[in-house]
């Protein structure tokens, strides 16, 4: 299973002032079980290129073909690719608004058209891998904390069983422990099951220690597609488009300039103290 | 499509209509429209057309621009043009089509009529897009002050006005962020029969009107927290004060008026039935 | 002389049920004695709800203390009559980027301040012409708010604040809404003021890379004041700070690391010049 791009612009209000391509010639793959992180400043192209996978958007030239059919053929079932590929935006809690939690998350199973035993069991299941208790089910969106309606929205997506799960921003705005609590939530979902997780972020310290490919966009280009060490390696290149590496590569880099002998494709802080020990002992030794 | 009304979208330029007075512009725009009404010859329209030309060039304001206004309203002109072309009665049948009867009268009204909206609409185009709405609120302010007098609050009608033409745009991009968001939870937004459709808004309202009041809420007290306290005692950044080329402009919008509406009805100027 | 002092401070919220009874009480601000001298830059962290934004509205007199008392440039907010006084003195910007700005024009929304004050009109230009200046916004000065990045809408939301000539302005998380970038240009900002200009300086975040800088960082939790010092003695207590749901900084992180392997480093590591300085030694 496969989400695959070939060739795909798109131009927004075409032919008018306020023409602007959002996306130039994109060409990729996401396999089925990958972790991919999304990375590029606000207007790269980034939510436009994630609102194409599950046909929101539609691209004004290209194609792009899911488990290897081209989704924008004539009768192709673009509710069922939706149902498959979740999509959750950005300040997603803002969409809740049934009058509990739990109806609020059998909302997309019921466009799906199961029935209520159905929906009820998949509200069920969503919501715990959320990890939201049994007592907030019946409470009102609104008496949430931000971080709990941020998970409530979450588990309105994941009720559809998708195939493949995208998360626009997921921490935006949230505290440093709901960030972590979010992330860690998404990291065990992917480790728990064959979903597919494609993950968009401003924060490159976030996508260094969860994701295992990193796409950055710039300009609605692809400007890399690789491991994560190896994104990181072109930190003066990201800088310049006006993203950044992790802290820690930074240091590895002022490190290594200043003549230790480190490699510098640490991005995690257990790495990088692991290098920075056994440099210093070769020091020594030395 | 939301985002081509242009109406209550201000083009910024630097140019000799743009720093005219509000009212200037309002009371000008509004001569100008009444113009539109009193001819009864091609004179008159010709007029218009080359009055309307000069100012959207004086303005520096972008033609489609100022087109674009028409979109919106492309439905409304064609049923209006439709019905004086079919429904006017009497004059000369010019021909038949299928059991519709085309006169000159009609042809004529049809024609007029359509011309006139067009005109009208692109007067007004011109006017919003050359007043930013909180200018057009000034001047509404300062005009309709005497109400002041017997109890309406002028003032609060127009904090209303502006604010709302602030985040007119905030929230029509948020209903289609929401829209877009419950596409994804596979809502389906397009079939269905009224009812139904009706019944697929749920998802989308609630969340505006609970954003509508959020923002709401914080804009009060962003207002408060910046020493807001009703239009007692407040100043203006940019008082309105008539100026030179502010009489020039009434003088000239009244001329075109008076010329225009003397050649619109006497100074007879005709091609084939117009 | 202090510029925001506050004495027991408390601020209850009341939960009321369908018939309006008081259900039950909670103190989003409990007790808080503060004492901020004018000129200084302070940070007040803790993570969402620990009562930091409440706090800070009580220095706009936007919230009115339930008991003790919360004093800005020497007056009581708890008195009406200086309520506008007190509100010209301490300015505030909100986290939000677009519910603060009111006009549809950028200058016209600086002037907002000044035309509220009663300033008369050349005053009013005087006063949007230098604060759009200090914060860098002067070519943008004819744009709708609409067209601006959400760091700019925040940088024009500063400039609002700084044409009523404040002497003390409160910016209750103005990066939370931000993307790196935005954050960047807004501490860049609020920076030149402290350097320009002898303005008493709050920011209010989780963030706590924004708060190296600071003269004086006040961690709060559960509406408590429960760490304050130096940003290095602050810093310098990891493990502490990640039980009040913070977050480290990298570097901080990786010198405690370091420093528990046995390496000699000091603790509170504040930036990355400073590590790679310590282990190059």
């Amino acid at each position: 299973m496969s989400i695959k791009l070939d060739h795909v612009s798109y131009v927004y209000s075409e032919g008018t002032a306020y023409h602007k391509q959002a996306l130039k010639n994109v060409s990729l793959e996401i396999l089925q079980g990958q972790f991919v992180g999304v990375i590029g400043h606000t207007g790269s192209g980034k939510s436009t290129l994630i609102q194409h996978l599950n046909g929101l958007m539609k691209a004004t030239e290209g194609t792009i073909y899911y488990n290897g059919e081209n989704i924008y053929e004539k009768g192709y079932p673009l509710k069922e690719l939706r149902s498959q590929v979740g999509l959750v935006f950005q300040y997603p809690e803002y969409q809740l608004f049934e009058a509990d939690v739990f109806t609020d998350v059998c909302f997309g199973p019921k466009n799906q058209g199961l029935s209520a035993e159905e929906c009820k069991e998949r509200a069920k299941e969503a919501l715990e891998m959320v990890g939201l208790k049994e007592k907030y089910y019946n409470r009102s969106p609104f008496e949430l904390s931000g971080g709990q309606k941020r998970r409530a929205a979450i588990a309105g997506v994941l009720a559809m069983r998708p195939k493949v799960f995208i998360l626009d921003e997921p921490t935006a705005g949230l505290d440093p422990k709901g960030r972590d609590e979010i992330l860690d939530t998404i990291a065990s979902l992917h480790r728990e099951s064959d979903m597919t997780v494609v993950l968009v972020s401003h924060s490159m310290e976030d996508i260094a220690r969860y994701v295992e490919r990193i796409i950055v966009m710039n300009q609605g280009e692809v400007l890399f597609d690789d491991a994560p060490k190896k994104v990181f390696a072109h930190y003066r290149e990201l800088e310049r488009v006006g993203l950044a590496a992790p802290q820690v590569t930074y240091i590895m880099h002022g490190l290594k300039e200043r003549g230790l002998s480190v490699s510098t494709d640490a991005t995690l802080i257990e790495e990088a103290a692991d290098e920075i020990m056994a440099a210093m002992k070769k020091e020594r030794a030395e | 499509m939301i985002r081509d009304i242009t109406i209550g979208q201000y083009y910024p330029a630097a140019s000799k209509v743009h720093v005219l007075d509000p009212r200037v512009k309002i009371i000008c725009t509004f001569l100008y429209l009444f113009s539109l009404f009193t001819f009864q010859n091609l004179m008159g329209y010709a007029l218009a057309a080359l009055f309307l030309a000069a100012c959207v060039r004086l303005a520096k304001v972008p033609f489609r621009y100022i087109v674009r206004g028409l979109k919106p309203i492309l439905v409304l002109l064609m049923i209006t043009a439709l019905f004086n072309l079919f429904l006017t009665p009497g004059g000369e049948i010019l021909f038949t089509f299928w059991r519709l009867k085309v006169t000159d009268q009609g042809l004529r009204t049809a024609v007029y009529m359509t011309v006139r909206l067009i005109f009208l609409i692109m007067g007004a185009s011109l006017m919003t897009l050359t007043t930013t709405p909180n200018a057009l609120t000034d001047g509404l302010e300062k005009m309709l002050s005497p109400l002041n007098h017997i109890k309406v609050p002028v003032h609060e009608i127009s904090m209303i006005m502006s604010i709302a033409l602030r985040f007119i745009p905030i929230l029509l991009e948020e209903t289609d962020k929401i829209m877009k968001a419950q596409t994804a939870r596979g809502a389906d937004l397009e079939s269905g029969n009224i009812i139904q459709k009706a019944k697929a808004m749920v998802p989308i309202l609630v969340p505006l009107f609970v954003s509508a009041f959020r923002r709401a809420n914080d804009l009060a007290m962003a207002m408060e927290a910046r020493c807001y306290r009703g239009g007692e005692g407040r100043t203006k950044m940019k008082p309105l004060i008539y100026g030179r080329k502010d009489y020039i402009a009434y003088l000239v919008t009244v001329a075109y008026t008076a010329i225009a509406f003397w050649a619109g009805r006497y100074l007879p100027f005709h091609i084939w039935i117009f | 002389m202090d510029m925001i002092k506050a004495d027991k401070l408390i601020f209850e919220y009341e939960k009321r049920d369908e018939e309006g009874n008081i259900v039950s009480k909670s103190r989003a601000v409990d007790e808080v004695d503060l004492d901020i001298k004018q000129g200084d830059f302070i940070a007040i962290l803790g993570h969402n709800g620990s009562g930091k934004s409440t706090l800070a509205k009580h220095m706009n007199a936007i919230l009115l203390p339930t008991d003790g008392v919360m004093w800005v440039d020497g007056k009581d907010t708890s008195r009406e009559e200086s309520l506008w006084d007190i509100r010209q003195s301490a300015g505030m910007v909100f986290q939000n980027p677009d519910n603060q700005i009111i006009a549809t024009v950028v200058e016209e929304d600086v002037g907002f301040g000044p035309e509220n004050l009663g300033a008369p009109t050349e005053e009013i230009w005087r006063r949007v012409e230098e604060s759009l200046e200090s914060v860098g916004m002067t070519a943008y000065r004819h744009h709708s708010p609409n067209k601006l990045s959400g760091g700019q809408k925040q940088r024009v939301a500063i400039a609002g604040v700084l044409a009523m000539r404040p002497k003390c302005i409160v910016l209750d998380e103005p990066t939370a809404m931000l993307d790196p970038n935005g954050r960047k240009e807004v501490l860049k900002s609020v920076m030149e003021l402290r350097r320009r200009e002898n303005i008493t300086i709050i920011l209010i975040t989780h963030y706590m890379e924004e708060v190296v800088d600071a003269d004086h960082v006040i961690v709060m939790d559960h509406g408590h004041i429960v760490m304050q010092g130096t940003p290095r003695e602050i810093f310098s207590q990891v493990e502490e700070l990640k039980r009040y749901r913070l977050d480290v900084p990298q570097v901080t992180l990786l010198a405690d690391e370091l420093r528990k392997r046995g390496l000699d480093i000091p603790a509170g590591i504040l930036k990355k010049e400073e590590l790679v300085n310590l282990l190059c030694r």
